[in-house]
């Protein structure tokens, strides 16, 4: 049973130039315990498709008709589109699901304690009182090995370091205890050092709490470390999804491949640096068929700038978006 | 490759008063603390470290845009030579000309409101170094298409371009003076991978074509192994190791540079955990420890690196690394290249 069901999921926003597609055809589930990782460049629609799940875009999101996105806890279902009252929304917004932010300076108010948010939310959320919600989240900044936390708790944002920061914030994430953790690029902003510190803190935590997460980030170094299976979207759209083993080691859609090309290796300091040529197209201007096409090197002329690749099962167990994911037809392979 | 260096900086110190103290003796932060290093004339230069190792303040010293306190810094570049403690007026003017700076964030370093052609024109026509303004479009088509920007491209704004073409701007504007030295500080940590790749390419292109010297500046190690030929590693102000790259990533001497390499995670999922995690975070510069700089997080402290500070000296042929106990460590990494080349 999957903690969250996201099927074929569109946002889109209404603007000035018209209504523009960020996120279409989206499917992924979410098992309790599982980290899904989500890779993918700027502009790919990562954060989007996350804030949909706690139905955090703005008042010009347009969702697909047929888009649905499920939330399963303690065996009932909830369907988070359909979600309409404000009130309502607090059950997906820090009740069941809870959000690590990747700039932790501008997650919390500047000129407010951290404790005191901390308390806030768990008033909002839980049936505590003021005085165990203060316990409560002593004990958990504790847990994120921030030291102090007596000392801590009294004090703002701005007095902490930018991996303590970090802490607070999953501190504050999971004293909720959320059933789906959501992740947008938590280590972007930390140095290597302190990464690793909270890469190990989140896989210590899941084992602990057992909840899932959806870890967003474009570093596949991270999600090599941290996730179980990886989905990687590109133009909004999810162009492989598999084990993490399957999709970094034998990446079968020709943009994994780009960017696991394009990524410095330290085994391997000979390799001259590919890029993924060209850039990404502008959201106003999608590519026909193939959203990658205009910078593929498979591509095909005739075929791919005009038939969509539907995500298809591979013999391995995982799924690519490509019409040659097995390869070019067998008449052009060079010999 | 050792010829003469385009930078060379002897015992360098950038401080900043941090207010008095309780008997009205001044307190100092030092930013950059007693650094000496050499940039060979068209070499590619790495600094790392950590956020607060002082690397940007280092960095904006040698450009004379961050005050030298004392040491001495001194660019020769073989038509001219500056003495950057002493510089001014019609010196330093020249010296703005020849040593350049590429931003980090190429959103934020663009004006919204010029454009392309006239954000790479501005550095000429503030210099003066053109005469009229054919000789000024000329110069920037020419610098526009090393950068790999078209004409179309020049009349457009910043707003209508992705951050790996913004990037290709700055390098542009950067470039368009004739520069002989340039600083890139953490110039690809804010574009995605697969563009990144594409803007290193164009930087170690535009170093060999046109022998310009690079001190590049990063937090990441692996894209600082791929592009540059010596790489130094900081740490609160001080320089702990400096060596060829290879040398440096195929078996790091200094305890510091062992373990920022070993938090990198790995591509392989199945990689074996290293258990040299470091604890904590960097002190603050304000009060750094006594003794070795970095005895509060190494575990390998002993008494001797509370006691005193270690000096940069050279523990391998080329290899300088400031520990006192660096002969004793193999941090041989099995994965790296021999150190040949």
């Amino acid at each position: 049973m999957s903690l969250i069901s996201v099927r074929d999921l569109a946002i889109r926003f209404k603007t000035d130039e018209g209504l523009i597609t960020a996120v279409e055809e989206v499917n992924f589930d979410i098992a309790p315990g599982e980290v899904l990782g989500l890779v993918g460049e700027s502009g790919s629609g990562k954060s989007v498709t996350a804030k949909a799940l706690m139905r955090l875009n703005g008042g010009n999101t347009v969702y697909g008709d047929t888009s649905t996105i499920t939330l399963t806890t303690d065996g009932q279902p909830t369907e988070v589109l359909k979600l309409r009252r404000e009130k309502d929304m607090e059950k997906v917004r820090g009740g069941a699901i809870s959000m690590i932010f990747q700039e932790p300076m501008a997650s919390f108010a500047p000129a407010i304690t951290v404790g005191d948010q901390m308390v806030e939310q768990l008033l909002i959320h839980t049936k505590l009182s003021k005085k165990d919600a203060r316990k409560l989240s002593i004990e958990m900044l504790g847990r994120v090995g921030i030291p102090a936390p007596e000392k801590r708790f009294d004090q703002f944002a701005f007095e902490f370091s930018g991996g303590m920061r970090q802490r607070a914030m999953i501190a504050m994430a999971l004293s909720t205890s959320p059933k789906l953790l959501i992740a947008d690029e938590p280590t972007t902003a930390l140095d290597v050092t302190i990464q690793a510190q909270v890469i190990d803190l989140m896989k210590d935590l899941v084992t602990e709490f057992g909840m899932g997460i959806l870890f967003i980030t474009h570093d596949l170094g991270v999600i090599a470390q941290t996730a179980d299976r990886v989905a990687v979207m590109y133009l909004g759209r999810i162009v492989e999804t598999g084990t993490v083993r399957q999709v970094i080691r034998e990446p079968r859609h020709p943009y994994t491949k780009g960017l696991i090309d394009a990524l410095p290796k330290l085994e391997d300091l000979d390799s001259e640096l590919t890029p993924v040529p060209g850039d990404i197209p502008s959201p106003l201007n999608r590519p026909r068929g193939c959203v990658f096409h205009t910078r593929c090197a498979v591509a095909r002329a005739g075929h791919c700038d005009r038939v969509t690749p539907e995500p298809r099962s591979l013999p391995d167990g995982h799924t690519v978006a490509c019409h040659y994911a097995e390869g070019l037809p067998a008449t052009e392979v060079p010999a | 490759m050792s010829q003469d260096p385009v930078i060379e900086a002897k015992d360098l110190y950038v401080s900043y008063p941090l207010g008095r103290s309780f008997f009205g003796n001044k307190a100092y932060l030092n930013a950059v603390d007693g650094i000496s290093l050499k940039i060979d004339k068209g070499s590619f230069f790495g600094l790392v470290g950590e956020s607060g190792s002082g690397k940007t303040t280092l960095g904006r010293a040698l450009l004379k845009a961050a005050p030298i306190s004392e040491g001495e810094v001194f660019y020769r570049d073989g038509e001219v030579s500056h003495d950057l403690r002493e510089i001014e007026g019609l010196a330093l003017k020249d010296y703005r000309k020849r040593a350049q700076l590429i931003f980090q964030d190429p959103y934020a370093a663009l004006s919204p409101r010029m454009t392309v052609r006239d954000i790479i024109a501005e550095p000429l026509e503030v210099m003066k170094l053109t005469r009229n303004r054919a000789e000024t479009d000329a110069r920037v088509r020419e610098i526009a298409a090393k950068c790999r920007l078209n004409l179309e491209h020049l009349r457009r704004f910043p707003h209508a371009f992705s951050g790996g073409q913004r990037q290709r701007i700055s390098i542009a504007r950067a470039l368009v003076s004739g520069p002989r030295f340039i600083v890139a500080d953490e110039s690809v940590a804010a574009l995605d991978v697969s563009i990144q790749a594409d803007v290193l390419n164009l930087l170690k292109q535009i170093q060999r074509d046109m022998g310009i010297s690079f001190l590049f500046i990063s937090h990441d190690l692996s894209v600082v192994a791929h592009v540059c030929d010596h790489v130094a590693v900081m740490y609160l102000g001080q320089i702990v190791e400096s060596a060829p790259t290879r040398s440096l990533f195929a078996r790091p001497r200094h305890p510091y540079t062992s373990a920022l390499l070993s938090a990198i995670p790995s591509l392989d999922p199945d990689a074996p955990k290293t258990a040299e995690k470091l604890e904590g975070e960097i002190p603050s510069p304000a009060d750094p420890p006594q003794g070795c700089k970095f005895h509060t997080r190494c575990r390998f402290a002993r008494d001797a690196c509370k006691a005193s500070r270690p000096l940069l000296r050279e523990v391998a042929p080329g290899h300088m690394a400031a520990c006192h106990f660096a002969e004793e460590f193999d941090f041989t990494r099995p994965a790296a290249v021999p150190a040949t080349a």
